[in-house]
């Protein structure tokens, strides 16, 4: 059984740069890092220390709250810092990289052999737990739950997007492997939403063992929370865990070959990119070497898509989750009446620019934020973009004034804050409604432990 | 530009200086010639060009049709009033003389609300040591538009005070108001002032200078008034059948009479996508519901008159395109917007035919709807909550 969604609200922001389907580049990468902060709500806790080897699957943080969540060192090598920010809260550890890689070996088998349990146990020993996450709260999942279905993303529609399909193209076996252990994890289904806007990839269509659903229109449809959204709502007191489909490649290739392989491809896009394609790099690598000549000058570095990435250094380095390196010009400078100018080089959702008369052209849009942080007062414009059954601002108001038993009625289980990106985008007022999202789903989260 | 950036960061008062009201008048200046390039730090890198200024001048650019007209017609009409220039002339006989001596009376009623309002945001704006926003810049252009031509430049100051303090900042400043400011302001006028503010004296100015005189007969009131006496008839022997009343030649407030420039104002405003249609289109289905409802009644000449004829006199079109539409004071949901739209049209006409004190009734119909405006958004939202916990049980 399957469902054909068609989401209706929402845009499509094109900028230039995209990717082009080649891989121009394997980058070995010499120093890789991983992130506590690309997991929120995260009370990590060190396994090593300075100066320790490690191979690729071994430990380098687990989660205090719950401990069984690894968090496991991609590549092998040496711990050579340990980056800690105001009240000695850990940014990063760094792990300098072996020439060859070492792996740590894991439980191979095929899934669908396996109990729940031996499944739960190899993935959080091996470190691709994390890649699971779940709704409410947009957290790594808890593998003491049991969720009441999973669903699995197989488009991004995000800016300058990585194609998914591409990507996993001849990884059938890989996917399948992945997929059978997922669905050895929940008592109901598994879906797996694909692209409905155009022919997806056979990895994807040729899926068993679960729920194919084909999710059509602009962004956000890529988004897992809309697609549930659409699918089955989730209701207080469910749980429904997420992922995208490529880090079920990672899933599979554990169970395969019985090794953490963080290696990935990624999408190197964006205008200030001389030859926008797709790159083999390994996940949480140093950029330095991807970026170096083959970048203009003065642009800001997103590991991610410019509308939910985070802001990186020129020599920064990948976050878990992300299979984007985008580099887009840095804005800062004053514009003179820009309130006034015509607009033909702005893109903008609302009908005060003359470039709504050239629905297909590509924008360099730059980082700047085209006005100041006002009160809100514009109406309507984030309801266009947000493809819920749920009133979006009054849902932000009331994260706003700490009204628990508004944000559970107004809908806030069924959100995370990358279904309101494009509402921050949008926003004339220039609220930072991602922000106060994750705010408003941490405090929940507090409120209910 | 460089030269001026520079010389705006050379004189930049501080912040927390001796005169905070210095910095804010600055800072509103330095924000009006530039937007500042201040960038995306957290969230989303790139944002809509969009911002609150442009929004707001926008509505400036809409309300230049109905400020122009009103501008033109203050001289006709006050130069119809002197028998200078008959119905029977060609409008444009005397045109320069018509504009100037309008502009004359208009300007400076327009200032002084600027002058006004912006002074008192500018106090309230250094006081909460906030930046400058933009919301009275509608306002400030709104308040003169609505008010009868004679109305003395006092009372306007005074009025635009009351509206910017007991409107809208005690509420905490704009996007937090729950009454619309400008018809506060007019609110006011008309409650404190009714003499200047309604009968048959105000409308069209009637200063003599040596030698002159009215022509006879000259009465000054306005369509509604007349309508209210005699119905289609009566407008149709003062020049104001559906057609006339429409182009504006008439008697009113500034900027209220012409239902085409007005209509001009409002295409822009809709192709920007600035105000929401869903608000204009279900006024203008209840005006002409309400109007239709009374005309097949009929039990006095004013009701008479056709749903048509009702929505181009009076302040009906003005009220609807650019009051009704505030996103801040109307209802805030979609669906809230249709039954907001819809009941300001009802009680605008229904007030209007039956309050026998003054035959206008949007301004009222308007301000009643703002405070009702939340009821409907609270139900509008808990008709949600319970579809969407419904969903539970359906399962269940």
């Amino acid at each position: 059984m399957s469902k054909d969604v068609k989401i209706k609200r929402g845009a499509n922001i094109n900028l230039k740069g995209a990717a082009e389907k080649l891989h121009t580049n394997t980058i070995v990468a010499t120093e890789v890092v991983l992130k506590p902060t690309d997991f929120p709500t995260l009370v990590p806790k060190l396994s090593v220390k300075v100066g320790d080897k490690v191979k690729a699957g071994s430990p380098l943080f687990y989660n205090k709250e719950i401990e069984e969540v690894l968090f496991t060192s991609p590549v092998s090598g040496e711990v050579i810092d340990v980056v800690r920010g105001d009240k000695r809260k850990i940014l990063e550890v760094k792990v300098k990289a072996d020439a060859e890689i070492q792996y740590e070996s894991f439980k191979q088998a095929d899934a669908s052999t396996l109990s729940r349990e031996e499944v739960k146990e190899n993935m959080l020993k091996s470190g691709v737990w994390p890649f699971i996450r779940q709704r409410p709260y947009d957290i790594i999942a808890n593998p003491k739950d049991t969720p009441k279905s999973i669903h699995i993303t197989a488009i991004d529609t995000a800016p300058l997007a990585p194609d998914y399909g591409f990507i996993a193209h001849g990884k059938s076996a890989e996917f399948q492997a992945g997929l059978d252990a997922l669905v050895k994890l929940t008592d109901g289904k598994v879906h797996l939403n694909i692209n409905g806007n155009a022919n997806a990839d056979e990895v994807f269509t040729g899926a068993k063992n679960v729920q194919i659903n084909k999710i059509a229109g602009p962004h956000p449809a890529g988004n897992v929370g809309i697609q549930i959204h659409h699918l089955e709502p989730i209701n207080k007191g469910e749980i429904v865990w997420t992922l995208k489909a490529l880090d079920v490649l990672t899933i599979g290739k554990l169970f395969k070959e019985g090794k953490f392989d963080a290696t990935r491809s990624i999408a190197f896009a964006g205008s200030l990119v001389k030859k926008p394609s797709y790159v083999r790099t390994v996940l949480g690598a140093k950029i330095d070497a991807i970026v170096k000549g083959n970048v203009e000058e003065g642009g800001r570095y997103i590991s991610g898509n410019p509308l939910t990435g985070t802001k990186i250094a020129e020599d920064g380095y990948l976050s878990f989750y992300d299979y984007q390196l985008t580099v887009i010009p840095e804005g800062g400078n004053n514009q003179f009446m820009g309130w006034l100018a015509p607009g033909f080089d702005k893109f903008s959702l609302s009908g005060t620019f003359f470039s709504k008369l050239m629905p297909n052209k590509k924008y360099d849009l730059n980082t700047n934020m085209n006005g100041e942080e006002r009160s809100l007062v514009v109406t309507g414009e984030y309801e266009k973009v947000f493809p819920m059954d749920i009133y979006p601002v009054q849902l932000l108001k009331s994260i706003l004034v700490d009204d628990i038993d508004n944000m559970e009625k107004l809908g806030i289980y069924e959100v995370a804050p990358e279904d309101f990106a494009l509402c921050e985008y949008a926003c004339t007022s220039k609220t930072p409604a991602q922000q106060y999202v994750r705010e408003g789903l941490n405090k929940l989260k507090k409120e209910m432990s | 530009m460089k030269a001026l950036d520079n010389f705006m960061q050379k004189i930049k008062p501080k912040a927390d200086g001796k005169f905070p009201l210095a910095y804010t008048v600055w800072d509103g200046m330095y924000t009006l010639f530039f937007v500042p390039g201040h960038t995306n730090k957290n969230g989303v890198h790139i944002r809509d060009g969009i911002d609150l200024k442009r929004t707001m001048v926008m509505v400036i650019f809409a309300l230049i049709p109905s400020l122009l007209f009103g501008i033109y017609n203050v001289g006709h009409q006050h130069f119809l009033a002197l028998g200078e220039v008959t119905n029977a002339n060609h409008v444009c006989d005397m045109f320069m003389d018509k504009f100037i001596f309008g502009a004359l009376k208009v300007l400076p009623i327009v200032i002084v609300s600027y002058g006004v309002g912006l002074g008192v945001e500018f106090i309230f704006a250094a006081f909460n040591k906030h930046s400058i926003q933009e919301g009275f810049l509608v306002s400030g252009m709104l308040i003169p538009l609505i008010l009868p031509v004679d109305v003395p430049l006092w009372m306007v100051g005074v009025a635009t005070i009351f509206a910017v303090v007991i409107g809208k900042e005690v509420f905490g400043g704009t996007g937090m108001n729950i009454v619309n400011v400008a018809l506060t302001a007019r609110a006011f006028l008309f409650f404190a002032y009714p003499t200047k503010m309604s009968g048959d004296e105000v409308w069209v100015n009637t200063s003599l200078e040596e030698g002159q005189q009215l022509v006879d007969g000259f009465s000054g009131a306005t369509p509604l008034a007349q309508a209210v006496k005699g119905g289609t008839e009566a407008l149709n022997t003062m020049n104001a059948s559906v057609m006339e009343a429409a182009i504006g030649f008439i008697p009113g407030s500034i900027g209220e009479t012409s239902a085409i420039a007005i209509g001009l104002g409002a295409l822009l405003l809709l192709i920007t996508g600035i105000a929401s249609w869903r608000i204009m289109l279900s006024t203008f289905v209840g005006g002409y519901v309400m109007a239709l409802l009374f005309n097949l009644w009929g039990a006095n000449p004013f009701m008479e008159l056709t749903p048509i004829h009702q929505l181009v006199i009076g302040g009906f079109a003005f009220g609807a395109v650019f009051m009704a539409t505030d996103p801040v004071t109307g209802s805030q949901t979609n669906t809230g917007k249709y039954i907001y739209g819809f009941l300001i049209g009802i009680f605008a006409i229904m007030i209007r035919v039956f309050n026998p004190a003054y035959p206008e009734g949007v301004m009222l119909a308007i301000l009643f709807m703002n405070i009702m405006a939340p009821l409907i958004d609270h139900y509008v939202i808990a008709a949600n909550i319970k579809r969407r916990l419904k969903r539970v049980s359906v399962k269940a």
